[in-house]
């Protein structure tokens, strides 16, 4: 069964599916229940289940991520909807030093779901962080970040059967990317890739808003004859190096698009652990398209300066191939 | 009051044990004897080395986590910061599996992955020790939301110190506490020094139980000294939790006789200080003196529950000293539950 929906819908039937079916599933933040977050993410949950399911809190991060926390070592599996992802940093304690360490001291699972928006858009710089590289750094962290209203919807009901906290990112210029979502038990995996378009040139590994530029710049490259092979990571701890470096071994070619601040992001570990696998099998450098190094700029000229696009990936995939012709038998 | 110069409970400082039946106050004793054990023992073993990584000695503070933990049952949970033998050995764990984790032993209770900081034990309620400063009340409300939701009549204690009472994280556990009226026993153990900054130099206002008296739930300061006072101030904050009145906030006047660190040698407070202390105002001395007094306990009834106390940590040493090291193949299990996959190089 499925139907056409947007991300922030989709998610959010994926949540009130889940917490139908289990009631130790609790959702807390601030502006959900009459409001429906800031996002339309729990848009009538609060009047299908209640204020005790779906609460209310003070703006006090690191008290909700806390509560979250300690409930989910006692038995609940409590959703801590920041709004914004960029507002963990008041809760980074909680998240980092105490959620994701339980497991590893004491066996003691720790069922949290942490959700928020990540990624670049107006409203400055403040609202804006890419924070999704920063999570995936931490051992006993899971991380996700859906492109597709189905993902949003599988990958949430997966987090809230699994045992591990997980940061579920939300990229904001997806909340009404509109596309079929699954039904009641359609879940997805976590660390598993999707091929989202095969090709036979070069490897082009993303995730969360850049997965549409590249598959819009593979539109444009096609007409040139050039088949790229558009891989969206969906979850980026646990990263599926797998299904990268099998379309790497085919395509002999990878560029990484992100819209993340290129250094020190996934795409450089990706890149990193391709060089060190498959060296002798590349024909080109793993290349990176990723945002200049900068805080989030207000004027929507700055932004646009800012952020990558269809252009940077097409450009960057006629780069490889250009290095490729150079080393491959005609 | 801020500083821990003055006598708090009046002139001939004597516990009341009014309505306290001899055979529990006894079992006080006993607890906070045990306690006071485990870390003479432990400690020159640190110093030593045996014990990898030092520790935080909770030495002159034992009253306050047996006062509490004695209005406490195993579905009751307890989360502690730092300092946490006391409060560990009071809500019931083994000394054995608490010495194994200190030495680093696959027998501890986190495998040796976690050290004095990360003890933990769930079946007897005690959620962990925690090494930053106010995270320990942070689980301890997690814990009190889960009991709320479930509506299954316990409650929680966290504990945090004097420095933590200068974290921002504190006081919105507080706050949502007190909002969502959630069964909590919130207990700063006010020992008078952060590390080693005096709560003097570190504090606006009068006092710690004054800020919480701000977030509308009742604050009390009590003798830290007085196991039989931080057991009655538990006991209310213990009932109003379960009978769904929500949290209280109890402000325990204590002293660490021994330094932050073990071995340490501050400047930053005076012999005499610590010598006044420990002549007047050892919770254990003040407890044996009142059983002494009510005629419950003598010098040979003492004595045998002093020597009760050795047998365990002197068990607890033993079962440390011959577990196995943790096998450094195993480094990198049981992170999550799902497989990371994570790769690690030539």
């Amino acid at each position: 069964m499925s139907s056409r929906t947007t991300l922030s819908r989709a998610y959010r039937d994926g949540l009130a599916e889940e917490m139908e079916r289990d009631p130790s599933i609790v959702v807390l933040g601030t502006d959900l229940y009459e409001r429906g977050g800031h996002w339309a993410q729990v848009t009538g949950l609060g009047q299908q289940f209640g204020r005790d399911r779906v609460r209310n809190a003070p703006i006090s991060e690191a008290a909700m991520v806390a509560a979250g926390a300690g409930a989910a070592m006692n038995g609940l599996r409590p959703v801590v909807d920041l709004n914004f992802l960029d507002f963990a940093f008041g809760a980074m304690d909680e998240i980092v030093n105490q959620a994701a360490k339980a497991r590893y001291w004491w066996k003691r699972p720790v069922p949290l779901v942490v959700r928020g928006t990540t990624g670049f858009a107006g409203g400055g710089a403040q609202h804006n962080n890419p924070v999704e590289t920063w999570f995936s750094h931490v051992p006993g962290l899971l991380v996700a970040m859906p492109s597709t209203p189905a993902d949003a919807k599988g990958l949430i009901k997966t987090a809230l059967r699994g045992d591990d906290p997980v940061i579920f990112c939300m990229h904001k210029m997806l909340t009404g990317a509109r596309g079929e979502a699954g039904g009641p038990d359609d879940l997805v995996p976590f660390g598993q890739a999707a091929i989202r378009r095969p090709g036979r040139d070069v490897t082009v590994v993303t995730y969360g808003v850049m997965v549409r530029k590249a598959l819009a710049a593979a539109e444009r490259l096609a007409g040139d004859g050039i088949e790229i092979e558009v891989i969206d990571l969906r979850t980026l701890m646990p990263l599926d190096l797998d299904l990268v470096e099998e379309s790497v071994r085919r395509t002999r070619a990878l560029v990484v698009a992100a819209e993340d601040y290129r250094h020190g992001s996934v795409g450089a570990e990706i890149a990193a652990e391709l060089q060190e696998t498959l060296f002798g099998e590349l024909d080109a450098p793993v290349l990176r398209i990723g945002a200049r190094f900068v805080p989030v700029p207000h004027s929507p000229v700055l932004l646009d300066a800012l952020i990558p696009g269809e252009a940077d990936v097409e450009r960057a995939v006629r780069e490889a191939l250009t290095i490729a012709s150079a080393r491959r038998p005609r | 009051m801020k500083t821990h110069t003055a006598p708090v409970t009046g002139p001939d400082a004597g516990i009341d044990l009014a309505g306290i039946p001899a055979a529990e106050a006894l079992a006080w004793l006993a607890r906070m004897l045990l306690i006071r054990e485990f870390e003479s023992t432990a400690g020159p073993l640190a110093v030593a080395g045996a014990i990898p990584g030092g520790m935080h000695a909770a030495t002159g503070q034992e009253a306050v986590a047996v006062g509490v933990a004695s209005v406490l049952g195993p579905l009751d949970v307890v989360a502690a910061p730092h300092r946490s033998h006391h409060i560990a050995l009071a809500k019931g764990m083994d000394p054995r599996v608490m010495m194994a984790e200190l030495f680093g032993k696959a027998a501890g209770c986190a495998g040796g992955r976690g050290g004095h900081m990360h003890l933990a034990d769930f079946g007897v309620g005690f959620d962990g020790s925690n090494g930053i400063v106010g995270g320990a009340l942070g689980i301890a409300l997690g814990a009190a939301f889960a009991q709320s939701y479930r509506r299954d009549g316990h409650c929680s204690a966290g504990f945090f110190g004097d420095g933590g009472a200068n974290t921002g994280r504190v006081w919105e556990f507080v706050n949502l506490a007190a909002t969502w009226r959630l069964p909590l026993i919130i207990v700063c153990e006010n020992n008078g020094y952060a590390v080693e900054t005096r709560i003097s130099d570190a504090m606006a206002g009068d006092t710690i139980a004054g800020r919480a008296a701000g977030f509308g739930l009742p604050a009390v300061q009590v003798d830290g000294q007085d196991v039989a006072a931080v057991h009655r101030a538990a006991q209310q904050a213990a009932d109003r939790a379960r009978g769904g009145d929500g949290p209280t906030f109890i402000e325990a006047l204590t002293y660490r006789l021994l330094g932050h660190d073990i071995g340490e040698r501050g400047a930053y407070r005076t012999a005499e200080e610590v010598e006044w202390w420990q002549v007047n105002r050892d919770p254990i001395a003040r407890l044996k003196a009142a059983l002494q007094l009510s005629g419950d306990l003598d010098e040979t009834g003492y004595g045998k529950l002093a020597a009760d106390a050795a047998g365990p940590v002197q068990e607890a040493v033993r079962f440390a000293q011959a577990a196995l090291l943790p096998d450094p193949a195993t480094v990198a299990e049981g992170v999550t539950g799902l497989p990371l996959k994570v790769r690690t190089g030539p």
